[in-house]
């Protein structure tokens, strides 16, 4: 071995072009400072242990399994999809795909019929990244016949002895997960990397807003982007609030008002009104009268 | 007797590796994998029994190659082969096939020969 080579870990960040993926998480999503430092911190430690592989220094194949907790509407899905993207430039997944399940997907109606579901979605996901929407649905100790046992142990073994073939990332509720982890030791000793997903500042929602609008070519007229601010607020003090997803259902239900005025007003229209959402487009939410 | 049959018959049996590749190629194709084995590889016989249903939706060879592993493990002594179909217009037909097991002694095939009406050979391979 030569113990005299220089190492030069950025063209190996430049080779790879997981700079582009970073880049890419920053401008995309809004807030979220302490996932993408983990995401971060992931790649770091997935670009390093390739350049000591290649100087014989290898750690054997890394445990990648991960866990994304957070609250509903925090980006987890999408942030799947990246760290997808950024293990397979690393070289530690071979296929850019993602294959996201649920409950429903690995578990059976009756006797027998488990194991065939889950071994199929596994074969489907081999090769990338399998995504458990709502893992703790899988175990429910309520009722010991339930047959998300069997799914769970055949994904335990799976995770254990096909580590190079497939990356699992079980995502959830963060209390939810606890209770799941702690019913089932087997999994949380074969995740090696938790991120928690913080909920969205008021600022930051309104960010995302503006983003999502800008993508279906609208914008907020200055007044309608105050309506908006208080919307936020006033929807986030209520119930089943879920982040961003509220945001985009709300951004929807604006979208109908909208047409719905210019439809009602019956004037010319210009380019602009087209693109344009008003106050009294946010201000008719039932939001704002207490309702959901 | 080394039975031929299939793509590669006339190389070597195929390492793990070099299945993997050509599983790979297949999927790449778009082509449904199908893992079948048999204890009869008479070329007249195209009855061999399934091994689970062909996969039709995977994105990397390894999920094929765990079918092949599990279909060798539970007929060591069989014949195991992958049947690569194409769905496409025109094609609809098995457009790759080889095979990936064979049992250590392999049953010779014989040359039967009896004869028929008017004294017409009729040759059989048993």
């Amino acid at each position: 071995m030569d113990r005299e080579a220089r190492i030069d870990l950025a063209a190996d960040y430049a080779a790879s072009g997981i700079g582009d993926v970073l880049d890419a998480l920053d401008r995309e999503l809004v807030g979220l400072k302490p996932v993408k430092l983990r995401i971060r911190q992931i790649a770091a430690l997935l670009l390093v242990e390739k350049a000591r592989e290649r100087y014989g220094l290898g750690a054997g194949a890394p445990t990648l399994h991960m866990s994304f907790t957070g609250n509903p509407g925090t980006g987890k899905t999408t942030v799947a999809l990246r760290m997808a993207e950024l293990l397979h430039k690393l070289g530690y997944i071979r296929r850019n795909h993602l294959v996201s399940v649920t409950r429903d997907d690995l578990v059976g109606q009756y006797i027998g019929h488990t194991a065939p579901k889950t071994k199929e979605v596994l074969k489907r996901a081999m090769g990338g990244v399998l995504f458990i929407d709502e893992a703790y649905y899988l175990y429910r100790p309520e009722n010991e016949r339930d047959y998300g046992q069997e799914a769970i142990e055949i994904l335990l073994q799976v995770m254990e002895n096909q580590r190079d073939d497939l990356v699992v990332i079980l995502a959830g509720y963060a209390e939810r997960m606890e209770t799941f982890f702690r019913s089932n030791p087997g999994f949380r000793s074969r995740v090696a990397h938790h991120v928690d997903f913080p909920d969205y500042e008021n600022d930051e929602l309104l960010a995302i807003a503006e983003k999502m609008l800008e993508g279906q070519h609208y914008h907020f007229s200055e007044s309608a982007r105050g309506a908006f601010a208080d919307y936020i607020a006033a929807r986030k003090a209520q119930p089943h609030f879920a982040n961003a997803r509220s945001i985009r259902n709300a951004l929807d239900r604006a979208r109908l008002r909208q047409a719905n005025r210019h439809f009602e007003a019956g004037m010319p229209l210009t380019i602009d009104d087209l693109a344009t959402f008003e106050a009294e487009d946010i201000r008719a939410s039932r939001v704002f009268n207490g309702g959901v | 007797m080394r039975i031929t049959q299939g793509c590669f018959s006339f190389l070597p049996d195929l390492t793990d590796a070099q299945i993997s590749a050509q599983v790979q190629y297949c999927i790449s194709q778009g082509w449904a994998l199908g893992v079948e084995f048999t204890d009869d590889p008479h070329p007249r016989n195209t009855y061999w029994e399934m091994w689970g249903l062909p996969m039709f939706d995977l994105a990397d060879a390894a999920g094929v190659v765990q079918e092949i592993n599990a279909c060798r493990k539970a007929h060591p002594e069989d014949y195991v082969r992958i049947n690569a179909f194409d769905n496409t217009h025109g094609w609809e037909t098995v457009r790759m096939s080889f095979l990936v097991n064979r049992p250590k002694v392999e049953k010779p095939l014989t040359l039967v020969r009896s004869e028929g009406q008017g004294r017409n050979q009729i040759y059989a391979m048993r």
